[in-house]
Order: structure tokens, then sequence, then C-alpha cells
């Protein structure tokens, strides 16, 4: 820690222990301690940081806001913590290309405001877009709500810096939408911190839809809502986001927020078209149509932009209003084809009666990406823990038997990544691990992510074998 | 290496309860402005409610310097509490953690005398306040800060510092005890005077009647009150400040009105939580929730009951700069932005961060000098971007804090109390 003071200077390096322990968490349930953390303000900065490290065979783990689902950035491996929270700056806003480039700790939200008056934005719009960071976003091509129409954030990234980890400084990409040779921003874009510190990131700005219709259909049962999902989108309506909540959660939000969600129902959709003004309203009767043919018993149509935020700040504030229900919960990000919906929400069902967890929904339903919250609590000991894991595990298995996969959009981090044998061959984790090695030879970037490690896997793989 | 992790000393530490409500999902950490200026976890609202966690964990002690620090360097300004989706009660949090810091703590002789003085002396008495209010007034307008910045002095220049946030005038206030509503009376409450605004911004309170007493609604003023103890609370001195709420529960429960009007913002979220403060006293905790079912602010109060009367035009561009303790401790937003939408040819601008506190504090630009001027120069350069020449606030130390800010900074641009500005514009009209 010394060394790094010296190298960075003070005020860059935290090292005492209670600075340290509250660098032991993020937005999941797993916890490890770093050796020292560091707080980079230049590109200059993190290069020297990334040499000593090298040197040293130090591992370092990046950090954004510490918004994560996925163990991202903890230090399983020890090392030393990055926190991008003093490169926030936003560089430029290019208004003619419809480009940003940015610094890593710049918040999504802040550059949705500054983008605004030039009436664009950029789309990836994660829940915890208030708090999270675009160096975040990339790590784990973060998604959120709008990604149904418009994809997640490596669609929406053009070029990128990176420190490597002996500390060199490589440009990929730029604003072009193409550039030659292989496409190395794609392969960044989503490795969660293990091939290199990302350290500005030019984005693409989107035109800010003309107009938006949100609304909320309420239903008695999950499956209802369900098969509405399959239903619109089988309507040839592509709307910009679905969203689905169960009654668990709804009444979770119901207590802090106040969206408006009526607390009798089995289920509620929030769906949302945007685009040019003309058929917007048609697009929005039909939905209104279908919904009705499948039970809906409410549906409220947005009358005002202050009350479709009011129902977006339901959907975005449903997994921190866990507290309410449960001092701990652990999300679950599955992926599946939408038309096995109701069958995977049975399964979800099942799985927390199984294992005496309870678990509320709250997801993506256009894309079929959903989030079981397990809840548990860790001070009524370890084993709630355990059952919480266990419930996911069947619950992903679930996922990857009916042709989905681990992950939408938290990314794999160390709560997954014992997992992965479950949806890759060996030769195709083997691929994977030749890329890391390729970039991250000494194995210092991220250690114990994505990739299943010996030490933290072998319970897993025990049972699995059983 | 031995250590002994020293636990929480008594029955006021941060409640486990609380603390499990968060569940570490970082959406305060931008709402945050110490995080804001210096960007670690550990001045972050969910690492100090990790901290907090860690000294009931045993792996942090509660005498720990760091642990101190960290707590010692929050405003508790509550904005945390907004952002919050699992209704995570911080500011309970934050003021039982310094509670528990001050008893395991010990401060020096040098401090309980400062403490005593401050706390037990000065805040409770109007009197001598108000004296000692007239007398510092009176070596701020004799150029002592000058004197005391050219003394090179660490001491001199961070008691010319606190000279230079007093207003140019403090006037004590005289009051009767009633002040019959005008028309047709539309209510009846008793207005709190509070220690700073009766000693130091008397003008406020008579305003407040008067503004009131136009509206239709009867004000009683009663004597036998005090300071509200939210500085006292804030500073983890618990028990002075349940000695404070005892005394003006008992003040003002025989009295037959339908609120108790507060026009400092940090005092009505102080007294709107007396019922939290007392709840383990069997003997007061069913009156102090009682109390704190009545605490109105005079903006909230006001603008709920709506103006009966137009105020007259005041054409000037105006911000307006939440105080932390009514958006945050109170949620009290949509009736004061009411009341000057009322307001004939005030032109209100928006201002960027007015969520985010100024520094003030209570007592934090004492304390943290630093950090407290760093937020307010990002306060003052925001209400310089807006291009507004009167800063609309209601409290006090936001008031002095804006008002210091901006003079040195070399604007003209004036702070006014909320009240205040109607009162005005009810004499324009």
């Amino acid at each position: 820690m010394r060394a790094l003071q010296e190298l960075l200077g003070a005020s860059k390096v935290l090292g005492t222990r209670d600075e340290l322990l509250v660098y032991e968490y993020d937005g999941a349930v797993d916890t490890a301690t770093p050796d020292a953390v560091a707080l980079p303000e230049s590109t200059a900065d993190v290069a020297l940081l990334a040499k000593y490290c090298h040197e040293h065979d130090v591992p370092i783990v990046p950090r954004g806001a510490g918004t994560g689902l996925s163990g991202g950035a903890i230090p399983v491996e020890g090392g030393v913590v990055v926190s991008f929270a003093r490169m926030a700056r936003i560089l430029e806003i290019d208004v003619p290309n419809m480009r940003a480039v940015v610094q890593p700790g710049v918040i999504n939200l802040h550059l949705e405001n500054a983008t605004a008056p030039y009436g664009l934005h950029f789309v990836p719009d994660p829940s915890s877009q208030k708090a999270c960071t675009l160096g975040g976003n990339v790590a784990e091509n973060s998604g959120g709500p709008h990604t149904l129409a418009y994809g997640v954030t490596t669609n929406h990234v053009t070029g990128l810096e990176i420190v490597l980890s002996d500390g060199s400084v490589v440009r990929l990409g730029g604003k072009a939408i193409e550039t030659e040779g292989y496409d190395l921003v794609g392969a960044f874009v989503g490795s969660e911190g293990t091939l290199g510190l990302v350290t500005e990131a030019t984005v693409k700005l989107t035109p800010l839809p003309e107009e938006k219709r949100t609304l909320m259909a309420a239903f008695a049962t999950m499956d209802d809502a369900s098969e509405t999902v399959s239903a619109i989108i089988g309507a040839g309506i592509v709307p910009s986001a679905i969203e689905m909540m169960d009654q668990l959660a709804t009444q979770a939000v119901e207590a802090s927020v106040h969206a408006g969600y009526p607390l009798d129902a089995g289920g509620i959709l929030l769906v949302e078209v945007d685009g040019a003004r003309d058929g917007l309203d048609e697009s929005r009767a039909r939905i209104e149509a279908i919904c009705r043919e499948h039970g809906a018993r409410t549906i409220r149509v947005a009358a005002s932009a202050l009350e479709r935020e009011r129902l977006w700040a339901g959907r975005k504030g449903a997994f921190a209003a866990m507290g309410r229900l449960s001092p701990d919960y652990y999300v679950q990000d599955g992926v599946i084809p939408r038309t096995r919906l109701p069958e995977i929400l049975r399964l979800v069902k099942e799985a927390g009666e199984r294992h005496g967890v309870r678990i509320a929904n709250v997801f993506h339903a256009g894309d079929g990406n959903i989030h079981p919250l397990i809840m548990f609590d860790l001070r009524n000991g370890p084993e709630e823990l355990d059952r919480a894991k266990e419930a996911s595990i069947d619950i992903l298995t679930a996922c990857i038997e009916a042709g989905g996969s681990l992950t939408g959009e938290h990314g794999v981090g160390m709560e997954k990544n014992c997992y992965m044998p479950l949806q890759f061959a060996p030769a195709d984790l083997a691929a994977m691990r030749r890329v890391k090695e390729s970039f991250d030879p000494a194995g210092l970037m991220n250690p114990g992510k994505i990739f299943p490690t010996p030490s933290r896997c072998r319970e897993f793989s025990l049972a699995a074998t059983r | 290496m031995t250590t002994s992790f020293l636990p929480y000393p008594n029955a006021d530490a941060p409640s486990e309860e609380l603390i499990s409500r968060c569940v570490h999902c970082g959406l305060c950490l931008p709402s945050c402005p110490t995080f804001a200026v210096l960007g670690v976890e550990t001045d972050s609202p969910r690492g100090r409610i990790r901290l907090m966690k860690t000294v009931w964990e045993g792996r942090v002690s509660a005498d720990a310097p760091s642990f101190e620090k960290h707590i010692g360097q929050c405003l508790d300004c509550r904005a945390c509490e907004t952002a919050c989706p699992s209704g995570v009660e911080y500011g309970k949090l934050v003021e039982a953690a310094r509670s528990q810091i001050l008893a395991v703590r010990r401060p020096s002789a040098i401090e309980r005398a400062i403490r005593t003085a401050a706390f037990d002396w000065l805040l409770p008495h109007r009197r001598v306040l108000a004296a000692f209010a007239t007398l510092s007034v009176a070596a701020k307008r004799a150029k002592m800060p000058t004197l005391l910045r050219a003394s090179r002095l660490h001491a001199g220049r961070r008691l010319a510092e606190m000279l230079e946030l007093l207003p140019e005038r403090a006037t004590a206030e005289r009051m009767e005890t009633v002040v019959p509503a005008q028309g047709a009376r539309r209510g009846t409450v008793a207005l709190f005077a509070g220690c700073v605004m009766g000693s130091v911004f008397g003008d406020t309170n008579r305003a407040t009647a008067r503004v009131l007493a136009r509206n239709g609604v009867e004000v009683h003023v009663t004597r036998p009150q005090t300071c509200c103890g939210a500085l006292h609370a804030h500073a983890g001195e618990r028990d002075r400040a349940r000695a404070l709420a005892r005394r003006n529960i008992a003040a003002f429960e025989g009295l037959a009105v339908e609120a108790i009007i507060v026009n400092a913002a940090g005092c009505g979220a102080a007294m709107k939580e007396y019922g939290w403060l007392l709840k383990d006293d069997p003997a007061w905790a069913a009156r102090a929730t009682a109390f704190a079912a009545r605490v109105r602010d005079a903006t909230e109060y006001l603008g709920d009951l709506g103006l009966r009367e137009p105020p007259g035009p005041v054409r000037v561009r105006a911000v307006y700069d939440d105080p932390c303790h009514l958006l945050h401790g109170q949620r009290v937003q949509a009736q004061p932005r009411a009341l000057l939408a009322a307001i004939p040819g005030l032109d209100l601008a928006p201002l960027a961060e007015a969520d985010m506190c100024c520094g003030s504090a209570g007592t934090y630009n004492v304390t943290q000098p630093e950090l407290a001027r760093a937020l307010l120069e990002r306060k003052v350069a925001n209400i310089q971007r807006s291009g507004a020449e009167l800063v609309v606030t209601a409290n006090p130390g936001c008031l002095m804090q804006i008002q210091a800010g901006l003079r040195r900074a070399g604007s003209t641009a004036r702070v006014v109390h909320l009240i205040d500005l109607l009162d005005e514009s009810y004499r324009a009209g």
C-alpha cells in the first residue's frame, strides 16, 4: 500500500482496515476484502498502477459504482480494487456524429441528462441507471428495460481506450461504426474486467423518440400476463419495453414508490411503445385490446410524462425495494425463449417451495430475461444462503434446458462462474480462456470471474455429479 | 497483534433492524454530497451504514478514529433517504452512531466545556443567545473578521469564517401571545419560535405570524418553549435533545391548536421525530408522538391551506433551493413551489442540484469547514449559472451559509426566507 501511495500520491490510495471493509461488497451477495483501493484520476494513473501490479503479481479488480449483481467488483483473490469514482468526466458530446466520449466513472443518468438538451440519449438504461457507471455498463454489457427494441450496451459502444495488464494503453475502434480487423471492442464489452481496464469509452447516441406511450396492465395471474407478452410480439408489434412484475414485488415497490400498481394483481405488465407520433396510438390501442383479450383487469395509460416516470420509477426501484421484504436477496438473471415464460415461472415457483425460500419476480418479459429475487436472511445462519443458491441452480438449469442462458445482463462474475459448465462444453470454455490469456497472460485482471475456479467450484461440481 | 473491538456502549446504538433494510444496492451514492466531493465509499451512505454494521459484527471498534471520522463527515442531510427505494431511515442511524461515538470517546476538557456552553447555556436560553448574537454581529460589523484573519492564526481564521456567516443585523423576536386571524378564521396554530430563529431571525418569526394571520390563521405564541434540540441530536447529544424535547412537549400540549408551525426546516424535521427520540421513555413516548403529529413547516401548512389573499408582485429572477431537512427530512417539495408560483412577476428559474446540501447542515460548516466550503462553492456556482438575483430558501442555516458564499464570490444576489418573501410581497401588493 505504501508503495502504491508513493506511486500515485497518498490521496489516491486507501489502505486502512476500516476503509477496505467498505469495498468488500457490491449490489449482490458475495464479499471479499481488498488489500488496497486505488482511486485513479487519469489514464496515466491507471497505467502506472497496472504496470506496478504486473511487476509485483498483484490482482486488479475494477469497480464502478458497486451496483453490480454478480460480484464483478469483488476482489475474490485479493489485490487492488480500482475505483473509477474520480474519473467521471464527459469528455465530448459530438452532436453531428451522435457520439459521446466519456470516462468510465460517468454515471449513466448523468450522460442521459447531458445529452437530452440535444435531443439525444445513450439507450441502455439499467434499473440502477441513477447510480451505475458507463465503465460498469461496458464491463457487464448491461441491458435495461429498453433492450427489447434497441439492444444492449455492446450495440452502443464504438470505441474504447484500454489499459492492459502490463500497463500499455491501447485504443480500439473509434467514432466510426465499423473498423477493420478484429472486433476487439466487441470482445471487451461484457468482458467483466477480465481482459483489461476501460479508461475511456466512445458511445453511440440515439435520437430521443418523438413520443412514447406507456401502459400498465394488471392480470389475475402471471400465466395470463406471460401469454399476453407472446401475443403482443406475435401480433407484429415491437414495443420498446415489456416488463413484468409479480404480486410480491408489486407490494414491495408500492410501499416505497407509490407507482400506482394495483396490490391485488397476480401479475403486472408495463408496456411502452415509442417512435414517430404517427401510428403510436394505433399500436397502443392494439396492445390494450390484446391485454383485455387475455383477461387484463385494469389498464392504465400514462397521461403525462410525470405519470410515465412514476410507472417506471416503480419498476426501476424494484430490486432495491426488496429491503422492505428481506435483508438479503439473490437475483438471478436467466434468459429463456419468451414463449416458455409461463412454464419457467411455474418452475421458479416450485424451486422456491422445494427449498423453502420466498421468490419475487421482476423482469424483462419481452426479452425472456427473468430476474427471480430469492430472499433470505443471513442473520439466521449460512444455511439460508445455501438454500437460496440451491434454488438458483434449479432455476438456471431449467433456463438452459429450455434453450436459454445463465445471464442476460448482470454478468457471470463470481456468482455464476461455477455454473458455466452447465451451458458450455469444455472446448467452448477453453476457447474463451485463450482469449483471456492473450490479453492477460499473467491472469491478474479480475481473477476468479467468469471461468470456474477449482477452489470455489469444487462443491458445485460434486453436487452436479450427484 | 491482538485488537479488541469495542462494541456499541448503550441502547441508543444504530439498530440492527434499521441497518438490515439496506440491501447495499448503491442507488444512494450519487445523492450523497460527501460522496460527490470525495468519491470514496467510506463517505457514502452505503459505506457508513456498512461501518455501523461492522461494529455490530465486531470487525470495527466503536471508538475507531476512522469510524468517528467518516460518521463525523456526514452532513446528516438525508438526501440518501429520498434516493433509497428500501426506505432506509439513514438520519436515525447516523444520529444513533454519533451518540455511541460520543459515549465511548471521552471528549477533552475543552471540548466538554464548549459542548456545555453551546448546548446547555446558549441554545436553550433565548436571551443569552440573543445577546451573544447581537455581540457577534457587532463584532462582525466592526471588521473583526479582517483583524482575525490578519492574526494569521488558524483559530483566528476559523472564527472569522464563523462571524462572516452572520447576517448584517440580528433581530430578537418580541411577540404578543396571540396574533388574531384577519377576516374569517380558517385555522388556529401555535408558532414555534426556535432558538436561532427567535434570537437572530426574529423578523422572520413576526413575518410568519403576519402572513398566517393575513390568510385567516390565528397564531399563538407560548413562552415556556425552548430550542428544539436538533443540533444536540445531530451532534450525538441524545439525552440533552430529549430534555429539550420534553420541555417543548409540555409547553405546547395544553394548547388547543391544530398545528405547531415551524419556520426552520431543521427544527421541524427534528420535532416531527420527537416520537422516535422518546420512544423508550414510557412516560413521554405517547405525548411525544402526539406532539410530533401536529408539527408542520410554515410553507407546508400555508401551501396545503392555500393562500386566501393574493400576494403583490415581486419582479425578479429567483431560484428556490430546497433545505435538506424540508425536502429530504420532511418530504415537503410541492408546497413551497406552489407558494412561489402564487407571487405575480416572480421569474422562477430552475436551479441545478437544488436538492443537494449547501454545506451548512447545522453546525457542519463549523465542524467540517473544508467539506462545507467545497459544497458551498458548488452551490454558489449553480446559483450564478441560473442568473438569479434572489435565492429563496426556508431554513436559517441555509440562509446564512448561502448568503456568505455569494458575498465571498462577489455576487450581489440576495438570499431570503420564503415566508419573508411572501411578507414583502404582501406589503408590496
